[in-house]
Order: structure tokens, then sequence, then C-alpha cells
């Protein structure tokens, strides 16, 4: 009883957390592209500027509201916002949360593979050196992960796509499905085979935080006294390693992949734009570099949604799984 | 006949100080120490004196940048490193210092069955909390939802079920209330009665009194003196080192008498005999060289003035 109380106050809390967060990224996304160079009118009609004269630019300001004062229009868009409604994406032509569906499902694809892939091949890399600190195979591990920490993820999507599109040509070179093939007729592997070089460089990318925490997290478990007590019980190796050290590193290593979703959302931006894949990252490029307001602005509100999603699922997990977090004091 | 025997052993680290500059302190040196069977010696001397090293080099469990020199023999054998790594956790079990030796994210009953090497472990375990008056529902508990005591209970648990026939106990006994301590020391006693032995670790020399048999005094990183329990009465007149005789005036019951001076550090170790510059029987000779361990009458002492 007492338990689910807690629970409740606790999800009560978050959620009140994620209300101010939300709001005040609103109000800070919509100062900032306020003060933007964009001119809205200018983003709207686009190449149809030589045909608008400067009357009926001020006309269209007029009717949208530009001159009214800031807060006003905040809280326009605001109130709209709270009605569920996003807005039209200039540059698509469609509404944003249609945009940002649609974009998402197959980010989340992209994201999910390169998320389990680094999170699984992290874990085991960090741990394997860290069971044997010092020896060949740890220095081995450790240098592959500073180099790959150090990597920016454009420049390793692009050695990836040379390597096996270009040279090999085992994959397609970039978009998330076939070029000139009706959507009816995409088949299932296909979109796969789309998906494998993105995922693999996110991954790829991925793997030397995860490894490098993991590693120093174990180090640290390994030093502790209930380890040496371990080994002076005749634990050693694989058996040691299975009952305390795994069971030990693997709270914190959960935690830290959850709060890697921003990092994930950062990295899938420029895999997507390196891949011509067709998801959230490459949207968001578009609507910064087109100033397509709407778009962006959604964008930012969903990435901020995404991050603490991960960062909420990462507590929650947190809460079960630790039996000092779990049960009651006696 | 001895089952445990430590003769000369050494222990020292490398370090490195300011840039490449090597450092080796000595934390043990030339120590020698056995227990027989049906035995319990204990170990007194203050902090610092090596006492919880001597265990962790005994059962091989010493960080990695220790060098151990000297030899320890088990049953008469030597010890090599795979036979302790065979050996500890079956035939040699300790009693750690501290209650974090538990993990804390283990339920306690399943550390205590994964000590139990043969038989049945459940049974096992279930047995030993009972003789420790530790709840059934403490098996399914997690070290921070214990006491002190219960979890000091836990850990001589772990030692007792696995079937060792040595256990080496380092400081069993602080945080637990004045039955439980005098409890826990009766196992150990029954322990050691089941011809086994004990190697006690402690810097309670009242609790070693009543229950071991020898009392091997430390100072140093080195023994200075093993002597009978009965050698330990009066004001320390039957006791032959110095060091000894000082330690047992400056408890409270025998007259609350410091010595000036401490324990030299590890990295600054005099030359001779260690006691030496905090020793009112000093004399030249005394600086010369580490006196050897020597018998005299029932026990041995590393004074080369003692008769």
């Amino acid at each position: 009883m007492e338990k689910s109380r807690k629970l409740a106050i606790f999800l009560l809390l978050k959620v009140l957390r994620m209300a101010t967060l939300l709001a005040a990224i609103c109000f800070i996304s919509f100062l900032l592209v306020k003060n933007s160079p964009i001119d809205p009118v200018q983003a709207y009609i686009g190449a149809d500027m030589v045909n608008v004269g400067p009357e009926q630019r001020e006309q269209i300001a007029e009717y949208w509201g530009l001159d009214e004062p800031i807060m006003l229009q905040f809280s326009h868009w605001a109130g709209a916002l709270l009605s569920g409604d996003m807005g039209t994406s200039m540059v698509y032509r469609e509404p944003v949360a249609d945009i940002i569906s649609v974009r998402f499902r197959h980010s989340i694809a992209l994201m999910l593979a390169a998320w389990i892939l680094s999170g699984i091949i992290g874990f085991a890399l960090g741990a394997v050196a860290a069971m044997k600190k010092g020896t060949l195979a740890d220095r081995i591990i450790q240098w592959y992960c500073y180099t790959l920490a150090s990597t920016p993820t454009f420049w390793m999507g692009l050695l990836v796509l040379m390597v096996f599109s270009v040279w090999l040509g085992w994959f397609p070179i970039g978009l998330g499905v076939p070029a000139g093939v009706l959507t009816e007729d995409i088949t299932f592997s296909e979109r796969i085979q789309h998906l494998i070089l993105p995922a693999v460089t996110l991954s790829i990318v991925g793997v030397g935080n995860v490894a490098l925490h993991t590693r120093q997290k174990l180090i640290d478990v390994l030093g502790s006294e209930y380890v040496l007590f371990a080994r002076a019980r005749g634990e050693q190796g694989f058996v040691l390693f299975w009952r305390h050290g795994l069971r030990n590193i693997m709270v914190p290593a959960l935690m830290l992949q959850f709060a890697s979703f921003s990092e994930l959302f950062g990295g899938a931006v420029l895999a997507e734009q390196v891949f011509s894949y067709p998801g959230l990252g490459q949207a968001t490029v578009e609507a910064g570099i087109k100033g397509d307001v709407p778009l962006l602005l959604g964008l930012v509100l969903f990435s901020a949604v995404f991050v603490f999603a991960g960062n909420l699922i990462g507590d929650i997990l947190h809460r079960l799984i630790d039996p000092r977090l779990r049960e009651e004091r006696l | 006949m001895a089952i445990l025997e430590v003769e000369n052993l050494s222990v020292s680290f490398k370090r490195y100080t300011r840039g490449f500059k090597q450092v080796k302190s000595n934390v043990i040196s030339s120590l020698s120490v056995e227990v027989e069977e049906g035995e319990i010696m204990a170990i007194v001397g203050a902090s610092g004196s090596g006492k919880s090293l001597l265990a962790q080099a005994i059962l091989g469990i010493l960080p990695r940048n220790a060098i151990v020199s000297g030899g320890i023999k088990y049953g008469g054998e030597v010890l090599t490193p795979p036979r302790q790594r065979a050996l500890c956790g079956r035939e040699i079990a300790l009693v750690p210092q501290s209650v974090n030796s538990l993990d804390p994210l283990m339920r306690v009953g399943e550390q205590v069955r994964t000590s139990v090497k043969s038989g049945n472990a459940a049974a096992a375990q279930k047995e030993v909390f009972e003789r420790y008056h530790l709840d059934a529902n403490v098996e399914k508990m997690y070290p921070f939802q214990l006491s002190g005591g219960m979890a000091r209970r836990v850990l001589i648990s772990t030692a007792m079920v696995s079937g060792a026939r040595v256990i080496i106990a380092d400081e069993p006994t602080p945080g637990l209330d004045e039955r439980s301590v005098a409890e826990a020391l009766k196992h150990l006693r029954e322990f050691a009665d089941s011809r086994c032995a004990v190697l006690l670790i402690t810097h309670d020399i009242e609790s070693a009194l009543k229950i071991a048999d020898r009392i091997a005094v430390f100072y140093a990183g080195t023994t200075v003196e093993i002597s009978p329990v009965e050698n330990f009465r009066g004001n320390g007149e039957e006791l032959w080192h110095p060091f000894s005789k000082a330690l047992w005036r400056a408890l409270p019951q025998n007259g609350f008498v410091p010595i000036p001076g401490s324990q030299p550090h590890p990295d600054d170790l005099p030359s001779g005999c260690l006691f030496a510059p905090r020793c009112g029987m000093a004399s030249a000779e005394c600086g010369e060289a580490l006196p050897d361990m020597r018998k005299l009458r029932n026990g041995s002492v590393r004074c080369i003035h003692a008769t």
C-alpha cells in the first residue's frame, strides 16, 4: 500500500516536472525563433516573393498578427499547441504532427537498432576490458573506444558508406527505401537493407562511450570489499563476474543507456543526413535550413519529450530493479 | 602439528612518487606465526601494523602490486598460488573486517549458500542462521536491511558453513553487543575445538584473552612476541618484549600508561629493531639489525635484551 502510494507520488512529480520543462522549452524556443533572422512571411511565400508587393506583405503580416505584442503571439501559438494543433509545415505542406509521426517511425527503427547494438556490444567490451584489466585485450579495447569516442558521426558515416556501399556494393547508398519503386511494392527486407548501414554507423560511435563507462564501473566494483571477500571465498573469473560483477554494474549501465537518448537523437540527425535516411533527424536539418518554423518547433518539443521519456524509463527501472529502492528498510 | 605456518613473510608495495621515482614500502617484514590444530592464535597490534594484510597474503588476495616473499605452509605443504586458489574458501575461510564485505545487491541467504562447498547448501544455511539467532526471513533480506550486528553474524556464518579447517577472523566482533560478542567468541572456540584452527586478528586484547591459546603481538608489520595466554597477567612481568609490556600496561585496567611516540610508517622504518626508537631498554646494538625471533621458555620473542 505504502509502496504504491510512493510510486504514485513519484510519477506525479515527474509529470509535473515534464510539464514545467515543456512550458519553458516552448517559451524559450519561441523567443529564439522570433529573434532569428527568418522572416515568417518570406519563409511562407518562398520563391513567389517577387510577385508580392510591400503592401500585400504588410497585409499578410497583419492577418497573421505579426504586429501584435510578442506575448500575445506566444499565447496564440501556445493555445493552438494545447488544443493539439502543431501547425502546418511550410516545406512539406502537411500538418506537423503527421510529418513527425511518419518520420518517427523511420527513425525509431534506426535508433532502436543502434541503441540495442551499441548497448550490448559496448557492455560486453567494457566488461571484458575490466575483467582483464592491464592485459593486451584491455589495452586494445581501450584504444579502440577512445578512437571511436573521438570520431565524429558524420565522418564515420561517410567512411562506412564508402567502404560498404561504394567499394563493396553490399548495401544501397542511401535513402530509406529503394528509389523508383511504388510504396506498396517495397519489401520488408529492402527496408532492413537500407537500415543497416546507418544503424551500424550510429552504434559503432555509441559503443565507445558505453564500453568505457562499463569498464570504469566494473573496475570500481572489482576493487570493492565485497569482491575482495568473494575472492577470499575462492570465487574467480566468470563465476565472480556473474555473481557479483554483473549484478552490481547492471543498474548503472541501464540508467546510462536510457539517459543516452539525447546523444542517440543527436547522432541520428547526423547519420540520417549522411545516408539521406528519411527520419526525424533529416527533417530537423531540413526545417532548420529552410526556415520551416512550425516543423522546427514541433521537432524541438518532440525531441524534448523523447529524451525526457528515456530518463523517466531509466528512473522507473532503477526503482524497480535496485532492491535498495525497491524494498523498504526494516 | 601446525596446520598453518607463516615463515619469514614479507609484503611490500611498489609505488611511484614524484615522477618515476620508485618507492618500496615494507608493510610486513620477516613475520613468522603458526597455528596448531585445535588452537586459537590471536594476533593483536595497533591498526596499521599489517594484520589485515597478513590475512590477505595467506588467502592470496593481495593487491596486484604487492611483492611477497617468504613461505606460507598449509598442512605441512607450501601454499603456492594455485593451491591458494584451490583451498581458499574450502580449507581456509575468512571472516572479513568490514560489513561492506557483503554484496549489496545479493540476498544474504544466497551469499551464505554460495559459501557452502559441499553438501546441501540450503540446509546448511538454515542451520547456521538458527545457530546465530537470525530469523528465517533474514535470508531473503539484502545487506542494507540488516543491523550491523546481524551483518557480522551473517559474515561469521559464511565461514562456518564453508567446511574450512582454518578460519581467519579479521576483527569479527566490533559493533556487536556484549552477549553477541561472547557468543561469537564461543562459536570460534567450539570451531577450534573440533580439530580445526582459528587465527583471530584483533585489537581487542580482552576478547583475545578470553578465548585464545596463544597471542602474537604485532608491531610495525612484524611479530615481536608470541606467548601463551597465561603470560598476559599481573603487571606484564611474564611478557618479554618491551612493546608487549607497554601494550599490556596501556590497557585501562592495567594502569592506562601510554608510551611516547608512534608506530613508524612503512616507508620510513628504522634500521635494526623496529621498536628501538621508542624503547627504554634500547642500546647501540639494537640499531644494527632486526633481531630474529628466538625461543624463550614457552614462547618466542624478537628482542636481544629479553631474558
